[in-house]
């Protein structure tokens, strides 16, 4: 099995996507600021919808769902499986597989594990992934399939040294509405009110009438929905599946979770945003004999926040210290 | 009388596991003896992982840094320098230079990793839960792109090659053996049990003016000391390593070892290290093709991987405690009742106790009567 490496396939995914059928180098001396930070946008949506799958289930019930990656990487290969059909049936059968596999995980693993504590459920997920990674070398191979799926948004939109592409106007239209859908049903819903009631505290919400049940089962939906968002908007750029890309999607997703605060959604998915912005921001800046060293300049970062700002960068100074 | 019967237990029973793994891999072929070796070496990274994890209740990701460290600094110093001076032509003087036995690399292993690991823990150790769990695996990532890519500490994406191959079936025993008591003395002391203390409630161990950070650093330097150790071992088993060989899959290996065999006793790891890491062993080798009688069997590549991750999965679902149940060895049937002190001695009374005694009393360690 390939040893997963988080950053970077990132940085190798980004090259892809900056390509124009020329090496790699004079297209990093070609693009301006603007450019980079059209990309780092573009990652960073990404990411920040990883995060909204793990925070959402972390808000619920205080536990992490690694395995959420899987997810991921399954609608990806479902996305391979499907290459004859039209697009909009196979957006539709993505949706399906990764919200049918994201209550699959629910019930397996989540409902016999209510109550335990987040690193158990990071543990547990740890292997699930571990287990599914196998499971994708086994079915699928270990080399990776090839997924053409609407090359077309990888065209360029405004030329020259910015570099925009639509896939990047694309990923933010797409992130927007989700977020934008999200706080409406979390804000304008009953079950949303439910939601966050038990995301407040899950004994006292339970006590009042809280169907936890549905609540956690419709959080679980909407990181189905989520990662099937992440699947496609992602196999658009990187049009390669491996069995190791939803642990490398994951893994930096969850930190970004953590480094923004976990214990809220909008701080988690910014958190999320920032890593992507940050890796793909320092992929650019960096000369290229170090980029080499780029996930240890990610990861630095990351230490660094943490050091400083246990509870998340964007958790106010002075709040309570993660309740887990 | 029995609490010292039960401390002979708890250190006698790992090493009676080490010795009869050992005489049961004598017997056998020179391949599958390196099988076992691997075991055992694989089951010091798990004590390594245990002096920590277990003692202090926080997980740590990066625990395979330590060991990746002890590797490469032992693989490099006592390969020759000729190969080295060809290999690894940027290497700083010193390192191009040196030469040291395999003897010797192993302490300097184990020292590296102490070294490394208390200063990764100065700025990490004030994190707990989830922010330390990423930290440390931000560790283990920064661990690995540097040995992977920084020409001049090592040979960059080649991996070390020609190190004298002298962890035998009986040096993997005695290094295993040794991390064992290490493990075992650490445990009697004030620091452990403070450090226990915060793990069973972190405020109120505070609260009475216990220091989190300092007896976890403690912990966190001895068990870089070992994993360093161990990294020595492993690599002078196998002749050679590269960085994928130190980096997610054996932390997934070990974390799957300590969490199958209880992640809060001695016991439990040498246990989990040695059952799990001998069906991995024989897994793998199966997915190479076997000859089970007369049937020759290949398993599809990566079933090792799912067969060990459901594995996990499925104790951590049931048995949240691990086959050891978080016990030391016969701890549950050698403890003292609570009620009677100082009675019930005699060999014959033992049995009474054990069909009367709770399972649920006897878990937290005590002193030394």
């Amino acid at each position: 099995m390939g040893t997963p490496s988080p950053c970077g396939r990132h940085t190798s995914g980004d090259d892809q996507s900056l390509e124009d059928d020329q090496s790699d180098e004079p297209v990093r001396a070609r693009m301006s600021w603007i450019g980079h930070l059209v990309n780092a946008v573009s990652l960073g949506v990404v990411y920040g919808l990883v995060a909204v799958s793990v925070g959402l289930v972390f808000g619920v019930l205080r536990q992490v769902n690694l395995a959420q990656g899987e997810v991921i990487a399954l609608g990806a290969y479902s996305l391979w499986m499907t290459q004859n059909l039209p697009v909009v049936v196979r957006i539709v059968i993505c949706i399906a597989v990764c919200v049918a596999m994201s209550l699959v995980i629910q019930v397996i693993i989540f409902r016999p594990l209510r109550g335990a504590s987040a690193l158990t459920t990071l543990i547990v997920t740890f292997g699930l992934s571990y287990a599914l990674e196998g499971v994708w070398t086994i079915v699928f191979g270990t080399n990776g399939q090839p997924v053409s799926m609407l090359s077309s948004l990888n065209q360029v939109v405004v030329g020259g040294n910015v570099g925009l592409r639509w896939i990047t106007l694309v990923e933010m239209g797409v992130g927007g509405v989700f977020f934008a859908v999200l706080v409406l049903v979390l804000y304008g819903s009953k079950i949303g009110v439910m939601m966050r009631a038990t995301a407040e505290d899950f004994r006292t919400a339970r006590l009042v009438g809280v169907r936890i049940d549905r609540v956690v089962t419709l959080a679980f939906v909407f990181g189905g929905v989520s990662a099937a968002m992440v699947a496609i908007l992602f196999t658009v750029q990187t049009p390669l599946v491996t069995p190791t890309l939803g642990f490398n999607l994951i893994t930096l997703g969850l930190v970004g979770t953590v480094l923004g605060g976990i214990d809220r959604l909008g701080r988690a998915t910014a958190g999320g945003f920032v890593v992507g912005f940050v890796n793909s921001m320092l992929g650019a800046v960096v000369p290229q004999e170090l980029l080499v060293f780029l996930p240890m300049l990610t990861f630095m970062f990351v230490i660094v926040v943490l050091v400083l700002r246990p509870a998340g960068l964007f958790t106010p100074k002075g709040s309570i210290v993660e309740r887990v | 009388m029995r609490s010292r019967l039960r401390l002979v237990a708890e250190l006698a029973g790992p090493l009676a596991v080490v010795a009869v793994v050992a005489v049961i891999g004598s017997t056998m072929s020179i391949a599958q003896q390196g099988n076992v070796t691997n075991i055992l070496v694989t089951a010091t990274i798990v004590v390594a992982l245990y002096v920590f994890t277990g003692n202090s209740g926080v997980m740590s990701f990066g625990q395979i840094s330590f060991v990746a460290v002890g590797a490469f600094a032992a693989g490099i110093l006592t390969s020759p320098t000729f190969t080295r001076q060809t290999n690894m032509p940027s290497l700083f003087k010193f390192l191009s230079t040196t030469q040291i036995s395999s003897f010797e690399s192993l302490l300097l292993g184990a020292g590296l990793g102490a070294l490394f690991a208390f200063l990764v823990g100065i700025v990490l150790l004030r994190l707990s839960g989830l922010a330390a769990g990423i930290a440390t695996f931000a560790v283990l990532q920064i661990t690995y792109d540097v040995l992977s890519y920084w020409d001049k500490i090592g040979p960059g994406v080649m991996p070390v090659v020609l190190v004298p191959v002298t962890t035998s079936l009986v040096v993997g025993a005695l290094g295993l053996g040794v991390a064992i008591v290490v493990a075992f003395t650490y445990q009697r002391t004030r620091s452990c049990r403070l450090l226990r203390a915060t793990r069973e409630d972190a405020v109120a161990a505070q609260g009475i003016g216990i220091s989190l950070f300092h007896h976890r650093l403690v912990a966190f330097t001895i068990s870089g000391a070992i994993a360093g150790f161990a990294g020595a071992l492993f690599v002078h088993e196998l002749g050679s390593v590269s960085t994928g060989q130190v980096y997610i899959d054996l932390t997934f290996a070990t974390l799957a070892m300590l969490v199958v065999g209880g992640t809060g006793s001695l016991w439990g790891a040498v246990l989990g290290g040695i059952v799990l890491g001998a069906l991995e062993s024989f897994l793998s080798n199966a997915e190479n093709g076997v000859a089970i009688g007369s049937l020759h069997v290949t398993l599809p590549n990566g079933l090792s991987v799912v067969i060990v991750g459901v594995i996990m999965v499925v104790v951590l679902i049931f048995a949240p405690k691990g086959i050891s149940g978080n016990h030391e060895f016969l701890e549950r049937f050698l403890s003292e009742r609570p009620t009677k002190v100082g009675t019930g001695t005699e060999p014959e009374s033992i049995a009474k106790v054990v069909d009367e005694e709770s399972p649920e009393i006897s878990s937290p360690p005590r002193p030394t009567s």
